[in-house]
């Protein structure tokens, strides 16, 4: 009774403050948020409103730690840096603490993981106690020490990849839309083969005939995503190569490296940068697929993808444990692609709002 | 008693009732204790109790390990889908009994010479394939031919390699000769790969149409994705209570679990040992787990260093804390091994034998002994041996840390883990299907000259008694045989078995069986389709 | 229009260049697996006499090229062979499975492709709104679980909570088309969640990186509706990486379903293509890779011709 009557007190006052001080929106969200509560709370009873108030909370949580880390990093760095920053949204903001978190978590996991990550602490699935924050995997390892180091694997091993596909498929592409001609051609129909070839048969021939090593992984899925990259760059960039600037730079006699710098490179970005964010999820995912066919990163080695599978199927009766590293994976590709949007809507040139 | 407490005793009561483990008038006190009325306990035993076999319904089995490229070649039979396949449309000459004894499947009686070489088989006159010709000698031994000869493909040739000659008295005799004795060969002969094909007038036999003389004739289907079977109205044996079977080829554990917990199948192979105790609490479900013949093992090539050293085995064994693994790998649904590759679910099982346990500190002994500090190896394993033997690996590594042994855990590709890896590697983890007895799994990979004498072991001792073994037809003597060759593997050889599965699958709880289940295949010896049967 | 027909023929022939030089690949990636087909026929069961008398019976014996040219000289004449391991004709082994695989493909499409531009062109519209947020996020938290997670997802509480669609997509002969469409509902949603995401984002990015152009602010400054700006103006010239993205999520559509497959029991072709891979079986893998290699260039020619049709500048190249 107590957690009701404080709820609609609390809801009711913030929407007068709110529209005390002139906060329209504020105050329209919070009061129809009230109108709302009453209904929900009819039928759905308290159950109901306390899933608000959760979900309330963890939002109001995330945007203030969110406008926290913004101010952070203004206060931070430098005065054109931070101008830039002021621009980003919260949602942006977001994103750079979660990206910024699991950094800190990666490059320092030795010191804050609680226990080694192949270290076996405790029986089977036990559950969350003191000692282990999230309980234990399927062998008793502490599954909140896997998932810190899981940081460090995972996501070294993904960007790695992504890093170098990108920049074998943007340099190629990029020279091909602005040599054009038979070099064109050449690097089109070797894209074409490479793509051609289903991607996860192409990376199970691959590490079968080499070995599942770290390196013949990242050379796989650079091979395999490279092209993809080189076809949307080439996309894009064909398409600013017609414009008149360009013409008119290639009349004023600039060389190939000049017209990719200075012209084309900053009006073909934003695809680009939208492009990483996707097929950085993509590695991911393609990365956890191998896994799944035995030829991903080696045990113990803690890695998000074999988490998933290890575990999948108890989530036929409800069990969360598989969902801890899935969600781990989609926090991470959300919080990139938050980042990404904003930097998109930057170098759109739109300042609109 | 709460109320949740007193149905999972009145489900159980009931359970045990319809299996036939409870009698009549226990099961009436445990229930009136269960606060039941009598009334309504005489009602519970009539409807669930001792169920006689009823016949009809098509009963629909969810199966792993399925390839697409898997065909009717008895020769070779090596996925879950055609060995279950094959005891449903194709019948043996033997088979294991659900009460782990041999029974006659197409033969009705054998009989061996006292020197254990020649063996002579009556076979049973009414036995018929699906169109309608009766089974006879000249069948039998075109059938056993096939895997035989010098062009023959068929993974079974090691198996009768012994066998010189194959001829028939009448139409219904069958007598094999052997080059050496073994006492062993009626139960060789349930071997998955030995069905019983139609002949051809030139002595093959005919593989490619699926025409068995088993229970179910096949109507359609195709490998990789599932066979639909009716039954064959002239079958020779007991049961079939089905009126038609459909096996469906689910490789997903997941998929599998959910077709059974949903209801889109009857039964399912091979459950996920992770969700076991999960699946155990569904009313609806029934989990059987069977202790079975088949082991992973991990052997470590004798003439290779540091294993060449006995010392060196020993501590190794002594460094895994096998009831650990036991409980965290396979969820307890297994049996410690004790080094000797002979489970208590096979024949002349030698009882009373110490069991190794884990003794870091004599490990480290032993290498102290043997002057070593610090011993460093590599293990290869990978995921498709079993699922969790990499985590076993794993585990393992970290128990052995306590002996000063550093294991280093090396994940191989699933693909080719067969060849590439297994009897080349120094040290491996491999999983062997169950063997009927123990002398054909002592001769197939423990045998000096074995081709896979997977840890390269050399004992003379050892052999002799295997040789021994094999022309003895008192059981009592061939008992302390095996009790001896237990012994010495267990202290000299180059094996370590961590523990011997049991096979757990599940049906939904209106399929019934007798409760006794036979151990040499998943899915009750692979028989489920003749021998279960729904509630009426 | 000219022009374009050549441009075609001249793709098409390139095409038969790179499934010829995919062939090759494939070929000689089979051929370098560790391991032999023999042993995986065989299994673990195997002895060496076995062995050899198997790779006799299946032609391994001779040296690769010479195999290699045989199985080329069959395909010239459109005969694929016939798979080592069963001895069946390549086309019966695998044709129902890939008209399957086309069924489910198409299925996804039909659903996913036209929901994904809306959505992508509404968000472009309401961009920076709550809107935009919640579908971005939607879509994102989608493609970043792992296929076989979703579908254990969508099977939990599609068939085992609500009971709604079967939890197994195993296809019998004589089924209606409604009962087939309810079948395999489910895997076609797994799907359709995979590329949405993707082909959402492009359509939206390739819209607001439009929106800066000065015939657009043009439009803007004379008064046209928003939604009228993005339909009229600038969606006519984000086509080309539009139809970029969505020819590569077909294609992906085609090729990527095998997990899919797996988890949901469904006889298409990406489950045998993984069996030969393991079995080694050359001609199965190479029909397989070639089936999908031809579909992904003939999508990608679609793509192409479809990004010059809308982009006037290319029509007409200076």
């Amino acid at each position: 009774m107590a957690f009701v009557v404080g709820y609609y007190a609390l809801l009711v006052i913030a929407s007068c403050a709110a529209a005390y001080f002139n906060q329209r929106k504020l105050f329209l969200m919070l009061f129809s948020l009230t109108l709302v509560s009453f209904v929900l709370g009819i039928v759905g009873g308290v159950p109901a409103l306390r899933a608000v108030t959760i979900f309330a909370g963890l939002l109001a949580f995330a945007g203030a730690v969110s406008y926290a880390f913004r101010e952070f990093l203004i206060a931070m760095s430098g005065e054109e840096l931070a101008k830039e920053l002021r621009t980003a949204p919260l949602t942006a903001a977001f994103g750079m603490f979660v990206i910024f978190t699991y950094a800190i978590a990666g490059i320092f996991a030795p010191w804050i993981a609680p226990y080694g990550e192949a270290e076996i602490i405790s029986t089977a699935f036990a559950p969350a106690d003191e000692n282990m924050l999230l309980g234990a995997d399927q062998l008793g390892r502490d599954m909140f020490s896997r998932i810190i180091y899981g940081a460090r694997n995972t996501v070294g091993l993904a960007l790695t990849a992504t890093v170098s596909a990108f920049v074998i498929g943007a340099t190629a592409g990029l020279l091909a839309a602005t040599k054009g001609g038979w070099f064109d051609q050449f690097m089109g129909r070797v894209a074409d083969v490479i793509m051609s070839i289903p991607s996860l048969i192409f990376a199970l021939l691959m590490l079968s005939i080499f070995g599942p090593e770290i390196h013949v992984i990242i050379i796989a899925v650079a091979i395999i995503y490279a092209p993809r990259v080189f076809r949307l760059t080439r996309a894009v960039a064909g398409n600013v190569v017609v414009m008149d600037y360009i013409e008119a730079a290639r009349l004023r006699g600039e060389g190939t490296g000049y017209l990719i710098r200075r012209e084309i490179l900053p009006n073909s970005t934003a695809p680009l940068v939208a492009e990483f964010g996707l097929e950085f999820c993509f590695v991911f995912l393609l990365i956890a697929g191998l896994s799944f066919l035995g030829l991903g990163i080696q045990p113990p080695t803690a890695d998000w993808g074999s988490m998933v599978r290890e575990n999948a199927t108890l989530i036929s009766f409800g069990d969360i444990t598989p969902l801890i590293p899935a969600a781990a994976i989609a926090l991470l590709t959300v919080a990139v692609n938050f980042v990404v949007d904003w930097m998109l809507f930057r170098s759109s040139g739109l300042k609109e709002q | 008693m709460k109320n949740s407490e007193q149905q999972m005793m009145l489900d159980r009561l009931a359970d045990a009732a319809r299996e036939g483990r409870i009698s009549r008038r226990s099961f009436m006190s445990y229930s009136m204790a269960a606060g039941m009325t009598a009334t309504a306990a005489t009602g519970l035993w009539t409807t669930s109790a001792k169920a006689q076999p009823v016949s009809g319904g098509t009963f629909r089995v969810g199966l792993h390990d399925n390839n697409t490229s898997d065909t009717h070649d008895p020769g070779t039979y090596l996925s879950i889908q055609q060995i279950v396949l094959a005891h449903t449309h194709r019948a043996y000459l033997t088979m294991i009994n659900t009460d782990q004894t041999l029974g006659g499947d197409v033969a009705l009686e054998w009989e061996g010479s006292s020197d254990a070489t020649t063996w002579t088989f009556r076979l049973k006159e009414n036995v018929v394939f699906h169109d309608g010709r009766g089974v006879n000698a000249d069948d039998v031994i075109a059938s056993m031919n096939f895997h035989r000869g010098d062009d023959s493909t068929s993974a079974a040739k090691a198996l009768l390699a012994d066998v010189t000659d194959i001829s028939k008295t009448d139409d219904y005799t069958v007598v094999f000769q052997l080059a050496g004795p073994n006492a062993d060969l009626p139960w060789l002969m349930t071997d998955y790969h030995l069905t019983i094909q139609p002949a051809n007038d030139d002595g093959s036999i005919d593989w490619q149409s699926g025409i068995g003389c088993g229970p179910y004739r096949i109507v359609d289907g195709s490998f990789g994705v599932g066979f639909q079977l009716e039954r064959h109205d002239g079958w020779h044996g007991e049961g079939a209570y089905f009126d038609a079977i459909e096996y469906l080829a689910i490789n997903d554990p997941n998929a599998r679990q959910v077709a059974l917990v949903s209801g889109d199948v009857d039964a399912v192979s091979s459950i996920d040992l992770k969700t076991m105790a999960l699946m155990q609490r569904n009313p609806d479900l029934i989990i059987e787990n069977v202790p079975s013949g088949s082991a992973i093992t991990m052997p470590m090539h004798c003439d290779t260093g540091p294993f060449d050293n006995v010392d060196v085995r020993m501590a190794l064994k002594l460094a895994m804390n096998r009831d650990e693994i036991v409980e965290k790998i396979a969820f307890g649904a297994a049996v410690a091994g004790n080094d000797f590759h002979h489970s208590p679910a096979m024949p002349y099982y030698p009882e009373g034998l110490d069991q190794l346990s884990y003794d870091p500190d004599r490990a480290r002994a032993l290498l102290q002994g043997a002057g070593i500090d610090e011993l460093n190896v590599d293990l290869s394993s990978a995921e498709s041996i079993f699922s969790g033997a990499v985590d076993m690996c794993v585990l393992y590594a970290e128990q052995a840390k306590a002996a000063g042994i550093n294991i280093n855990v090396v994940r191989e590709p699933n693909d080719g883990y067969y060849s590439d890896v297994w009897l080349r590697k120094p040290f491996c983890c491999v999983a062997w299907g169950a063997r009927p007895t123990p002398d054909v799994m002592y001769t197939l990979a423990y045998k000096d000259d074995a081709a896979w004498n997977e840890s390269r072991w050399q004992n003379a001792r050892f052999n002799e008694l295997l040789l021994q073994g094999k022309s003895e037809l008192d059981d009592a003597k061939r008992g302390e045989i095996y009790s001896e060759m237990a012994t010495i593997a267990r202290d000299d050889g180059g094996t370590i078995i961590p523990f011997f599965r049991n096979f757990v699958y599940a049906r939904r709880s209106n399929v019934q069986n007798t409760g006794a289940l036979a151990a040499s295949w998943e899915m009750d010896g692979a028989r489920a389709a003749s021998r279960w049967w729904f509630e009426g | 229009m000219g022009d374009i027909l050549s441009l075609i023929a001249k793709r098409l022939g390139l095409g038969l260049i790179t499934l010829l030089v995919i062939s090759i690949i494939i070929f000689f990636m089979v051929e370098l697996l560790p391991g032999d087909i023999a042993q995986a026929v065989l299994g673990q069961g195997a002895t060496e006499e076995n062995l050899a008398a198997l790779r006799e019976q299946m032609g391994l014996n001779k040296p690769a090229v010479v195999r290699y040219l045989e199985w080329l000289a069959g395909a010239v004449r459109l005969d694929f062979g016939s798979s080592v391991v069963t001895g069946e004709p390549v086309t019966q082994a695998i044709g129902d499975r890939f008209i399957n695989t086309l069924f489910l493909a198409a299925y996804a499409a039909v659903i996913a492709v036209p929901f994904a531009i809306t959505l992508g062109v509404l968000v472009a519209l309401l961009r920076n709104t709550v809107f935009d947020r919640v579908a971005n996020v939607t879509t994102l938290t989608a493609i970043s679980s792992p296929e076989f997670f979703l579908g254990y997802i969508l099977i939990l509480f599609f068939s085992v909570r609500w009971g709604m669609f079967p939890a197994i997509s195993s296809l019998s002969p004589g089924m209606s088309f409604g009962e087939l469409l309810e079948r395999t509902f489910l895997p076609a949603l797994t799907l359709v969640l995979v590329v949405t995401a993707h082909m959402m984002r492009m359509t939206r990015a390739a819209i607001i990186n439009l929106l800066a152009s000065p015939y657009i602010e043009m439009a803007r400054l004379k008064g046209t509706p928003p939604w009228r700006v993005i339909v009229k103006h600038a969606l006519p010239n984000a086509w080309a990486p539009i139809i970029n993205v969505v020819a590569l999520n077909l294609a992906y559509l085609i090729t990527g379903v095998v997990l899919v497959e797996v988890v949901f029991v469904y006889p298409g072709i990406g489950q045998a293509l993984v069996d030969a891979v393991s079995k080694r079986d050359f001609p199965i893998v190479q029909a397989c890779c070639l089936i999908f290699a031809a579909t992904f260039i003939l999508l990608n020619l679609a793509a192409d011709v479809g990004s010059i049709l809308t982009n006037p500048r290319l029509r007409h190249p200076k």
